[in-house]
């Protein structure tokens, strides 16, 4: 089992979730985060004086998936989050040891 | 002050048409039966054109005379079988003016209390005249019941001195009276939107300041309307217009709504220079019983809810940190002091409106509706505090340099914005007091094209001065330019108004750079430029754009022009004023030809003058700004100082840092959301 954790856009959320449901992935946890990378925030005006953001709004996916469709997930995520400008976000993905789904008991990829 | 003279043509006016339409069946009686049906044909139509005259009379004082000219014309027309008819009706004009020349000298004795009884017309007051026939007194209204404000009916008295015929001074008195009861209706109802305005600054103060402090501040905005309101009962009221009915405004304003005006008679003013300086009036705290009448009762209201606009900007200019408890002080104090005696120096009849009398500058300090009195001084207050109470935490980094702290509902400051722009429609044209006077439409349209020309020209400036036009910003100076066509909305022509928003549209923006940058004094909502720099603006545009159309006679003072040659002579009501008219000049002010000037300032002949331009106002208007600025400024801080010793001004530092609403006010504005000040600068 492995668990897809990006960061991405707030507005790209709708087409990366759109593009995820169309290879089959049944579920998805959603928050809303702050963050910031090399760039370090951006700046805004207000009444004619700038200040800066430190820290930008994004959005963060968290998905666990059985081991094949790892690469088949992080390809449309890329496809379906990317602008090509600074601030697109990131991806992780990690190793899960162990799943239960609380209703059955379920253990392992049928958890997932 | 709001001065109608015209209104008071309008009663003489109606007056004398009446007399016309009764006129001529009163004498038909003696004449040959013959000419009755000819006459009983034509009396309806001048009955008819009785109203429709008085409807048109408040158009311009110009043609007020015109329709007393022409009703006799139709007078005439009736009855010309008849001998006696017309020469009845033509002097009946005459009694009718003559017998409110009388009520033109009770102002004078001072005494409403004791009105003097019903007089017959004065025959010495024609022969005083100098035998002309023609009436010279300014025209004045006929005489009120001093308990109802309903008219006598005395001018429905005939050429012989006798009371003409029941029905006929009913004609009168409906007309007086609804008259009356229209300025008061206007009045009420304006008043009524200015208060409203109160939901716009709060609505406007708010959302310019950070989600942590918006019960806060909404609370500030809320409490101030009852506080201001008490304290102005108590007192300010009082000191403001306590001598309102005998100054140079209240003569003018009492044929508007009331006799009852006359009962304000109690202004100190000792004599500098040789001249009464008019410093307070000390009549009608707590509206006492001896000003029980609804004429005063009206005047309350409207200048209470002026008050109240002066008291709540302040609230902007010192939001974010300011501390309930030293705000209800704060708040008793501004309804009762400051407002009220820089109040009666422009509006209560005190030494700024007096400047014309004693100094011979213009009309006096000309303020139509309050860009000073009740804008300026307001940014001046909240100035002297802004002062006094420091720059919210965080707002200067250690190298001094201002921070923006964004605030958190824009769409609320926009909709506030337009609930002050549509408030401003009772604030402008409410100021006549008198819905009879047509110039509220001049002053409504000019009114709303300063405010448009303001809001563009901030867009412009921002766009050039920043990129980008901040909404917030468009606010201010949308707000900007209506608070500049205060003064003089009444005065201008349509281009001046837009000249005069366009200029507060741009001066707006470099105001809030100004105080931000330069001055380093934190004023979150941009209040003090908003209402103190384009306040003072609109005051000083008075003595430049102003075109001598409107304000004849204001500040006593009437300016008549006739071939290149000014006469300025001081109206006090009295009749002497106008018998050394016409020794000094061998002529009369009304027939000589000459020409009552209005409120003209030193551009007005670019702008519809047809006399040119005068400097004397801009001089008045000069001199009230810097009243303004010294007396408000001064008093304010030291208020601020000494208030501070007794309760504190500025909110705990923790408190401040967590948001005022739950320390203070002990409830969230929004306590369903996770606040987590996003844009807030760190504290130092």
């Amino acid at each position: 089992m492995k668990k897809i954790e990006a960061i991405i856009k707030p507005f790209k959320l709708d087409s990366v979730k759109e593009a995820l449901s169309e290879i089959g992935v049944e579920g998805m946890t959603v928050s809303e985060v702050k963050g910031f990378g090399r760039q370090k925030g951006h700046t805004e005006i207000y009444r004619g004086s700038e200040y800066t953001v430190d820290l930008v709004p994004k959005v963060k996916l968290e998905i666990v998936i059985a081991d094949d469709l790892e690469d088949k997930i992080v390809a449309a995520i890329i496809k379906a989050g990317k602008t090509g400008t600074i601030g697109d976000g990131k991806v992780f993905v990690y190793t899960i040891d162990r799943a239960v789904r609380i209703r059955t008991e379920e253990e392992g990829e049928a958890s997932v | 002050m709001k001065i109608r003279r015209k209104m008071a043509l309008l009663a003489t006016t109606a007056g004398a048409l009446c007399l016309m339409v009764l006129g001529a069946p009163a004498a038909k009686a003696e004449s040959k039966p013959k000419a009755t049906p000819k006459v009983a044909k034509t009396t309806p139509k001048a009955a008819e054109e009785a109203p429709k005259a008085a409807v048109e009379a408040p158009k311009a004082v110009e043609e007020a005379p015109k329709a007393v000219e022409e009703a006799p014309k139709a007078a005439v027309e009736a009855p010309k079988a008849v001998e006696e008819a017309p020469k009845a009706a033509v002097e009946a004009p005459k009694d009718a003016a003559a017998a409110p020349a009388d009520a033109a000298a009770a102002p004078a004795d001072a005494a409403p209390a004791a009105p003097t009884p019903p007089q017959l017309p004065d025959s010495t007051a024609t022969a005083a005249n100098g035998g002309t026939g023609l009436d010279l007194s300014w025209p004045q209204p006929g005489k009120l019941d001093p308990k109802t404000n309903v008219p006598t009916g005395e001018t429905g008295i005939d050429s012989k001195g006798e009371k003409t015929i029941a029905g006929d001074s009913e004609l009168v008195k409906n007309v007086a009276h609804n008259k009356v009861s229209i300025n008061m209706v206007w009045t009420l109802v304006t008043g009524f939107l200015v208060m409203f305005m109160q939901a716009g600054f709060s609505l406007v103060e708010t959302g310019l300041c950070r989600a942590k402090n918006a019960s806060h501040v909404m609370a500030t905005n809320f409490m101030i309307y009852g506080l201001g309101m008490i304290g102005f009962w108590i007192c300010g009221f009082a000191i403001m217009f306590g001598g309102f009915g005998v100054g140079p405004g209240g003569i003018n304003v009492q044929p508007a709504l009331g006799q009852g005006i006359l009962l304000l008679n109690q202004e100190w003013s000792p004599t500098i220079f040789g001249h009464p300086f008019g410093l307070f009036g000390h009549k009608g705290f707590f509206l006492s019983a001896d000003v029980f009448d609804t004429a005063i009762f009206t005047l309350f209201l409207f200048q209470m809810v002026f008050m109240d606009t002066t008291a709540t900007i302040p609230t902007g200019a010192m939001a974010e940190r300011w501390n309930f408890k030293h705000f209800v002080v704060y708040g008793l104090w501004v309804g009762m002091l400051p407002y009220a005696i820089y109040g009666n120096w422009v509006w209560g009849g005190g030494w700024l409106a007096q400047l014309g009398q004693n100094f011979a500058l213009g009309h006096g300090a000309v303020d139509f509706a309050g860009s000073g009195v009740v804008h300026m001084c307001g940014g001046m207050i909240g100035l002297a505090g802004s002062i006094c109470i420091g720059a919210r935490l965080g707002k200067y980094g250690k190298d001094g340099k201002p921070r923006p702290m964004p605030g958190h509902d824009i769409p609320m400051v926009m909709l506030g914005t337009f609930i002050l722009a549509f408030g401003w429609f009772g604030f402008n044209p409410g100021s006549t007091l008198a819905g009879t006077d047509g110039r509220i439409a001049i002053v409504a349209v000019n009114t709303m094209l300063a405010g448009a020309a303001a809001s563009i020209a901030t867009m412009i400036t921002m766009y050039l001065v920043t990129g980008k036009p901040d909404p917030s910003m468009l606010c201010n100076g949308l707000l900007a330019g209506l608070v500049a066509i205060t003064a003089p909305c009444a005065f201008v022509n349509s281009l001046g108004a837009v000249l005069i928003g366009f200029i507060a549209g741009v001066i707006v923006v470099f105001s809030v750079f100004f105080w931000e940058r330069t001055m380093r004094i934190d004023d979150p909502v941009g209040a003090i430029s908003v209402h103190g720099i384009c306040g003072a603006w609109g005051v000083l545009s008075v003595g430049i754009f102003a075109n001598g159309s409107y304000g004849q006679g204001w500040g006593g003072v009437h300016k008549l022009f006739k071939d290149g040659v000014w006469t300025i002579i001081n109206n006090d009501g009295a009749k002497e004023t106008i018998a050394k008219f016409v020794q000094m000049t061998g002529t009369d002010p009304k027939t000589g030809g000459w020409t009552d000037v209005g409120v003209t300032g030193i551009l007005g002949g670019m702008f519809g003058s047809t006399t040119g331009g005068d400097s004397s106002q801009l001089g008045a208007q000069f001199v009230d700004v810097c009243a303004c600025a010294i007396f408000v400024l001064g008093f304010s801080f030291a208020f601020f100082k000494l208030s501070n010793l007794i309760v504190p001004m500025r909110s705990k530092r923790e408190e401040e840092i967590e948001g005022l609403d739950i320390p203070e006010m002990g409830a969230e504005a929004y306590p369903d959301f996770q606040l987590t000040h996003r844009t807030s600068p760190p504290v130092d």
